[in-house]
């Protein structure tokens, strides 16, 4: 695949350091093994896909990687320095943007104000507080960037719309615009497909395509076509492991993941939990 | 908001140079305004003032920040002992020094409640807030010595600068201060509002793990937003005492908390302009209905409470017309206008207005 090849050739150079290393990832919720010694990682350039059933750790391993849980033990490293214990609101600053599957957009700011505050730079509170022409300049600066987002997201024409007000197809864009508004150089897509209409997946897989270029993405999502149209590479969790990782070609033929996950003979996942 | 401007634009593409000039304009007008009427109007005028300035600070703690306070009363107490403190033996300081003073100590005060309430959600707030409105006006009571006891602190008015000549009234005197301490409160609330801090507020009111993911620090921005309110409180509290004259636990007690939480719902949650309006309710209606009880004549018990009982009956019906307040209301009329105008289908409806939206003149 000449996609793989590519991703390949910048590999090479970025060898030592990995965008995301997940080293032995342990997360317990009381009694229950939410992900149990998940180890993964991604490089510059990619695109993975993180797939699995429901319960399988997806969400769970982002919100390790966002600092919204605490794992028991392992290591999660973004581009070579230690990532856990870092606050939540300290990775956009480090270049990780990520939606959340329940969208989080923001109703009581416009799409415009919900896509500029997704920018790492703000003017500061005294300019604002003084309204010095920096503040001005600064602003003026973030809502041109925000316009040109929308623009290219094709939700130009809904800048100053409530995000309630408007399709759900259209919110889940406004939320891409704000991730993308933080120039992240990795991006964390929670379900970006869930409920949208075959054309908008299909323009969604194309901006994805446009995104690799500029950034690495990891995707959590159940639509196996757009995840087999989009991804580098795919990780299959299944009960808070990792089952297997390949490219697309790869997973579609495992066996094992067609047991796990695509329905066939499939088993409880108490059946498939030995540990 | 667009890149190209032209030149006429420019006088109010800046915000500071907009704002500036909105400011002027209101403070021009009141200041016509308090010649014109009469010392007892200059009085009320000065109450509108001082509750906007609290209500204004609350209204971005609670509409803004989400974070609700019923213990703006005691944040607006420490303002008003601060000054009565400054002032005792008839210390003679300057109107803007005192004022000043009173809004560090608010706010200093406020940086310890922000960190506490930055901890704390929904009615838990609400009732440590609660707490605060309760316990602060006994410590007072308890320190006699320093703070007067029951009988409070009397507190000497400030005179009117000679330059005004002899004989100006020192009612008027005092609307000038209040209305200029108003105003300028509005204006730099309006700029805060209107930029990233503004956004911050409301993106951690609406959605808090969003506003983390997207480089918000959710508990530094619920700490700024209630040490402002404070701040705000504490100038509203300063103003206060000299406007009564005397500061006693009695002067903020719950219930004026409670009336600064009504003034910021009747006038439209989370917006400046809806402080002010609020603020003229909660002054005037109690007027109004006193002077409607003491007209038709009826026996004592039930004349002194009719204004109560009016008042709540205004209240009850105003949030079931205007459930978004006053402010609110007017926003959807000129919408509805102007949709209609332009011919939009469909203009006007709920949702494509922005209730929230805390920057005048838009």
């Amino acid at each position: 695949m000449e996609k793989r090849g590519e991703g390949k050739e910048e590999r090479v150079g970025e060898l030592s350091r990995p965008t995301l290393e997940v080293v032995d990832l342990t997360v317990r919720f009381g009694g229950i093994l939410a992900l149990d010694q998940v180890s993964l990682r991604i490089d510059a350039g990619e695109v993975v896909a993180i797939i699995g059933p429901n319960g399988a750790g997806k969400t769970t391993l982002f919100n390790a990687v966002c600092g919204f849980v605490r794992p028991g033990s392992g290591r999660i490293d973004y581009r070579g320095e230690p990532l856990l214990g870092t606050a939540p609101h300290r990775l956009a600053r480090l270049g990780i943007a990520r939606t959340l599957q329940s969208l989080g957009l923001w109703p009581g700011l416009s799409v415009q104000e919900n896509v500029v505050a997704g920018s790492n730079r703000r003017p500061g509170f005294v300019s604002s507080l003084l309204a010095l022409p920096s503040s001005d300049r600064i602003e003026a600066e973030l809502a041109s960037k925000a316009h040109d987002i929308l623009g290219r997201l094709g939700i130009a024409g809904y800048a100053s719309a409530y995000p309630l007000t408007l399709p759900y197809g259209v919110q889940k864009r406004v939320i891409i615009a704000r991730a993308l508004m933080a120039e992240p150089s990795l991006l964390l897509l929670d379900e970006p497909v869930s409920g949208l209409s075959a054309e908008d997946i299909d323009e969604l897989a194309g901006l994805i395509k446009q995104l690799r270029t500029r950034m690495c993405v990891a995707v959590v999502e159940h639509h196996l076509d757009f995840v087999m149209a989009i991804s580098d590479r795919i990780i299959v969790l299944n009960v808070g492991r990792v089952i297997a990782s390949g490219t697309p070609k790869e997973i579609r033929d495992d066996p094992q993941v067609a047991t796990a996950y695509l329905g066939e003979d499939v088993p409880t996942p108490e059946a498939s939990s030995d540990a | 908001m667009v890149a190209v401007r032209s030149r006429a634009d420019r006088l109010v593409a800046s915000t500071l140079r907009r704002h500036l000039l909105i400011a002027l304009g209101a403070a021009v007008v009141l200041l016509l305004l308090s010649a014109q009427i009469g010392a007892y109007d200059d009085y009320n005028l000065t109450a509108v003032a001082i509750f906007a300035v609290a209500a204004a600070g609350l209204t971005l703690l609670t509409g803004l920040n989400g974070q609700l306070s019923l213990g703006h009363g005691a944040l607006m107490a420490i303002g008003a002992y601060t000054t009565s403190l400054l002032l005792k033996d008839h210390r003679q300081l300057p109107v803007i020094v005192v004022l000043l003073i009173s809004v560090v100590s608010a706010g200093v005060i406020g940086i310890a409640f922000g960190y506490a309430a930055a901890r704390l959600r929904g009615p838990y707030l609400a009732g440590a807030t609660l707490t605060l409105a309760v316990a602060l006006p006994q410590v007072a009571t308890r320190y006699k010595s320093i703070f007067g006891g029951e009988s409070g602190l009397t507190v000497p008015p400030s005179a009117p600068p000679d330059w005004l000549g002899a004989d100006f009234p020192p009612e008027r005197w005092l609307a000038w201060i209040a209305v200029a301490a108003a105003v300028v409160t509005m204006l730099l609330l309006a700029n805060l509002l209107r930029s990233a801090p503004g956004r911050a507020f409301k993106a951690v009111r609406d959605n808090e793990a969003a506003a983390a993911l997207a480089g918000i620090d959710v508990a530094r921005t619920q700490v700024l937003a209630f040490v402002i309110s404070a701040a705000c409180a504490g100038l509203a509290g300063a103003l206060f005492a000299y406007w009564s004259g005397i500061t006693s636990p009695a002067g903020f007690s719950l219930s004026l908390s409670l009336q600064l939480i009504t003034a910021i719902v009747i006038g439209g949650l989370g917006s400046l302009a809806g402080a002010v309006w609020g603020s003229i309710v909660l002054v005037f209606v109690p007027l109004l209905t006193s002077g409607l009880a003491s007209s038709v004549h009826l026996p004592s018990a039930v004349a002194d409470n009719l204004p109560l009982a009016i008042y709540g009956g205004i209240l009850v019906i105003a949030m079931l017309v205007a459930p978004h307040g006053i402010q609110g209301a007017l926003r959807r009329i000129l919408a509805i206008g102007r949709a209609r105008r332009e011919h939009t289908p469909g203009g006007g409806q709920k949702g494509v207005v922005d209730w929230d939206d805390p920057a005048p003149g838009t």
